[in-house]
């Protein structure tokens, strides 16, 4: 299916979220679309899937000017699409997910199982996607449960496959076997829009690379470009991707973790046994696919969760369960995974945001009542220090893009007396240029010899910013190694495989 | 870092016009007002039989149609200005009080009621306002209050004190009361996780019943009595009339709490540590957690202040208009713990907001009790009136709809309270 874009523009109130943007998909094409967050690319998809109407412009497949009233006229139209965060029912079956709306019957009331599976089977074989119809999805892996929905799209006939940011949440073999899926299904003549803002898998993967930044196309570039020109177009301006470190010169042991046990909500061992160390002037990167513990162990370090057995020790002394105000009065900086939900209050000030969690601190209070001055005053000093852009310092929390909102967090973590710092994937869904920003004051902070301990998924940070990399498989520590080694080994690693197995 | 990044789109500032036209919580409150007032015209036209009457001749006479307008707006017309003149003040009576220098009290009366309606309900909204802001929602308010009254009472009536100070200790005799009350629940919810909606719910009914205990046994009855009726405050333990009990005005020194306490308010939760804390524990208990806020201490701290400024309230009822307490103290349309809950909702939880609403709400109580002597309409419908104010108020998104208001800026539009906390 060939599928055109042209000049479609849709505005939100006085914000222009696609402007005129047009580009063509040719059949048996996979055409990357790269940009920031914020550029437009979710806004487009959406009204690509029917799901906005655009306020000009028009969509032709295959040369006929096409309408979509909803997202069921895209699909009868051979779109499909595949979220970002899977539309599936975890208890059913994967043949039951895929037949879901659409379930084949016999004698008109009855699911007719045997056809759904025989269906499932055919597509599986066709575009060589291995998934077994009878499996619950929520026993399957990641990648696996993102084939479904793949499956599923195909399932309803769709020429063009939308895929949303897909290997967010996937391991870096996981991402190779999606590559290949792609490169099939491309093959096989499908089309395929392949929305990401990852530099390497767009070089690795696309025939075509649109790039939009502010709502607007600026440019196609071909996979051979470097990965420096392609943040180039994306950032409009040049953008430093390895950050500068100076030698890694690592002192005593801040943080001594040993044989900590953490339980997550529903009462399941979520931390297993972990032992690990962070000197001065050290970053160690905790690397893992999202869910293997490492918001519990997080949690556990600032005291926001009951720590079984175990003990942590900072410069030497138990802080394992301990209150969080004990936790910060020990110099436990912390940037949380979820900054809307644990880092801020969004309803109120910049200002006040920025003293959360020192309100009662010499100058900001005196005997009970708060020191306006000196709160204003601080907010004032990091607002200019640290960049954050925003109307003003009065301006709720709420009102900031989400890159400024984690530097009103980052400000306040790193301008207090700190002794150790924990960030919890302290760059996720910030642009490039507020990634850069944060990952150099993250460096700045370790060349004053400071320890800090930072956990991502994402392997691109994990290598910036780590002097050593701890890999947590299922709670445990599946391996403690050097930056210098492979990203598959690393991969391995996330996957469970041993060091030995793995290589290392 | 570069110019570059993404232009800051608040920075924008939007024209006088815009910013007056967009919805801010200001006009919707008095957007809210006007669409209230209508709402209540509706309802008079509805239910008053002359005006129902002119209409349904018009189904004889095409010409009626004038007349039936005219009744429309002389029967709506009359309730709004009895409520106005039974309120506030009644013009007519002014002028000739200006020109003649007489019957001054006469004309101040509807104010000076309205004020001592409004005196206790500022007092008890304020205390339900700081919970909400703390994201707890106190339904006990009343009971508290109704405690806060007894302690405040039996101080006041049993115990002899010097003058001076007979009036703070029944005062402070009455906020301990309360937070007795108050204490409860939060120490409930802070230590067992017991929903403080359905704690001090419930609790009213025990304050009830034990209201009912108190004036009924020996020590507390008056004297002589067999009807359920307290002692009577000692002159010195009572709010006397700022202009002197021959005047017949009964506004009383209890404004001079009430303002004591709109300040306390404004402190508290604009200047102090404890009540930053409140209102970091209310927009965001995560965030209040990882920031190293106790919510056990947040939640019994915010049920203490709430409890004792509503049995303060209690007290200052009694201490300004009857002297005593009876079985019907606070029950029913008295309710001010309850009125409260609509009260610290209209006025979105601050000092100043509460202020105009518990005004407002006691001008249409208060102008609502003329309404029916001058017109025969029930005082019910002012309490119609009260709610749709309420309920429009509630539903900004409806008043912008009917008034086409632009959107609102960021966040400008916030929820009073954030839910029903856990």
């Amino acid at each position: 299916m060939q599928l055109e874009l042209r000049g479609i523009t849709k505005q939100f109130g006085s914000l222009t979220a696609n402007d005129h943007i047009s580009l063509t998909v040719e059949p048996g094409q996979i055409h990357s679309l790269l940009g920031e967050n914020g550029a437009g690319k979710s806004t487009l998809m959406n009204v690509l899937f029917g799901l906005l109407h655009p306020d000009d412009g028009e969509i032709l497949i295959d040369g006929e000017v096409v309408k979509f009233a909803d997202s069921g006229d895209a699909v009868r139209r051979g779109i499909g699409m595949v979220h970002q965060h899977f539309m599936l029912v975890p208890v059913f079956s994967v043949a039951e997910n895929v037949v879901l709306g659409f379930e084949p019957t016999k004698r008109l009331v009855q699911v007719d199982y045997k056809k759904a599976n025989k269906d499932i089977r055919e597509l599986s074989r066709q575009f060589k996607l291995e998934v077994d119809p009878d499996a619950i999805v929520e026993s399957l892996p990641v990648g696996i449960q993102q084939r479904v929905e793949i499956l599923k799209a195909l399932s309803h006939d769709a020429e063009l496959l939308i895929l949303d940011e897909p290997t967010a949440v996937l391991t870096p073999q996981e991402i190779d076997a999606l590559m290949a899926i792609m490169r099939s299904l491309a093959n096989a003549g499908k089309s395929i829009l392949f929305i990401t803002h990852k530099l390497k898998e767009v070089k690795a993967i696309a025939d075509v690379i649109t790039v939009i930044r502010l709502g607007k196309v600026v440019g196609t570039a071909e996979p051979s470009a470097s990965e420096a020109e392609l943040a180039t177009m994306m950032v409009g301006r040049a953008v430093q991707l390895v950050v500068e470190k100076s030698l890694f010169t690592p002192g005593a042991n801040v943080l001594e973790v040993r044989d900590l046990v953490v339980l997550d909500d529903r009462g399941l061992v979520a931390v297993d046994h972990v032992s690990l160390d962070v000197r001065e002037g050290e970053v160690l990167a905790l690397a893992g696919v999202q869910g293997n513990g490492q918001t519990e162990f997080v949690e556990a370090l600032v005291g926001m969760r009951h720590v079984e057995s175990g003990s942590i020790l900072l410069h030497g002394k138990e802080i394992a369960n301990r209150t969080p105000r004990q936790a910060l009065d020990e110099g436990l900086g912390h940037i949380p995974e979820d900054r809307q939900r644990d880092g801020l209050v969004l309803t109120m000030s910049v200002a006040d945001n920025l003293v959360l969690n020192t309100p009662r601190k010499p100058p900001f209070a005196s005997r009970g009542t708060r020191n306006l001055a000196a709160v204003n005053a601080n907010a004032e000093k990091l607002v200019h220090d640290f960049d954050i852009r925003t109307s003003s310092i009065t301006a709720p929390a709420g009102s900031l893009s989400g890159g400024n909102q984690q530097k009103v967090i980052v400000a306040r973590e790193l301008s207090r007396d700190l002794e150790f710092l924990v960030a919890s994937q302290p760059t996720r869904g910030l642009d490039v240029g507020s990634i850069e920003y944060v990952h150099n004051q993250i460096i700045e902070f370790r060349n004053r010899g400071k320890g800090s301990l930072i956990v991502s998924s994402e392997l691109d940070e994990v290598y910036a910013l780590g002097d050593r990399i701890a890999v947590m498989y299922e709670g445990r520590i599946s391996g403690i190694v050097d930056p210098s080694i492979s990203r598959e080994s690393i991969g391995l690693l996330m996957a469970g495989t041993s060091m030995e197995a793995a290589g290392v | 870092m570069s110019d570059l990044a993404v232009a800051p789109v608040q920075n924008q500032k939007p024209s006088l016009w815009a910013r007056y036209t967009s919805a801010n919580p200001l006009l919707i409150a008095a957007l809210a007002l006007v669409l209230g007032l209508i709402f209540g015209a509706i309802v008079i036209a509805a239910t008053t039989p002359v005006v129902l009457d002119a209409w349904r001749s018009i189904f004889h006479h095409w010409d009626g149609l004038p007349h039936a307008i005219n009744v429309t707006f002389n029967n709506v017309g009359a309730a709004y200005r009895a409520i106005f003149t039974g309120s506030v003040i009644d013009p007519q009576g002014f002028w000739h009080s200006l020109t003649t220098g007489r019957g001054w009290p006469n004309t101040l009366t509807p104010i000076s009621e309205t004020l001592t309606y409004a005196t206790p309900l500022v007092i008890v909204s304020i205390g339900v306002g700081i919970a909400f802001q703390t994201g707890l929602f106190n339904i006990g308010a009343n009971g508290q209050a109704v405690i806060g009254g007894i302690a405040g009472t039996v101080i006041g009536s049993m115990i002899n004190l010097p003058t001076f100070i007979h009036l703070p200790f029944s005062l402070i005799g009455a906020i301990v009361g309360g937070m007795v009350c108050g204490a409860l629940p939060g120490v409930l919810k802070a230590y067992t996780g017991a929903h403080e909606v359905i704690v001090t719910l419930m609790f009213n009914y025990v304050t009830y019943a034990f209201l009912l205990f108190a004036v009924l046994s020996t020590p507390f009855q008056q004297p002589g009595q067999s009807n359920d009726i307290s002692r009577t405050l000692d002159p010195s333990a009572v709010l006397s009339p700022l202009f002197g009990t021959s005047s017949g005005l009964r506004v009383s020194y209890g404004i001079f709490v009430a303002i004591a306490v709109v300040v306390f308010a404004w402190w508290l939760l604009d200047r102090s540590s404890l009540g930053f804390d409140f209102r970091v524990a209310g927009a965001n208990p995560s965030a209040a957690r990882a920031s190293g806020i106790n919510a056990r201490y947040v939640i019994i701290a915010s049920f203490l202040i709430s409890g004792g400024l509503a049995g303060l309230a209690g007290f200052v009822q009694v201490a300004s208009t009857t002297h005593y307490i009876d079985g019907g103290f606070l029950i029913g349309n008295a309710g001010i713990g309850f009125t409260a809950i609509t009260v610290a909702l209209l006025g979105r939880n601050r000092p100043m907001g509460i202020v105009w609403a518990s005004l407002l709400f006691a001008a249409l109580s208060v102008g609502g009790r003329n309404m029916q002597a001058s017109t025969g309409i029930p005082l019910d419908l002012a309490t119609v009136i009260q709610s749709a104010i309420v309920l429009f108020v509630a539903t900004p998104v409806l008043v912008k709809e009917v008034f086409r208001l632009k959107k609102a800026p960021a966040s400008s539009l916030q929820i009073a309270t954030t839910g029903w906390g856990t």
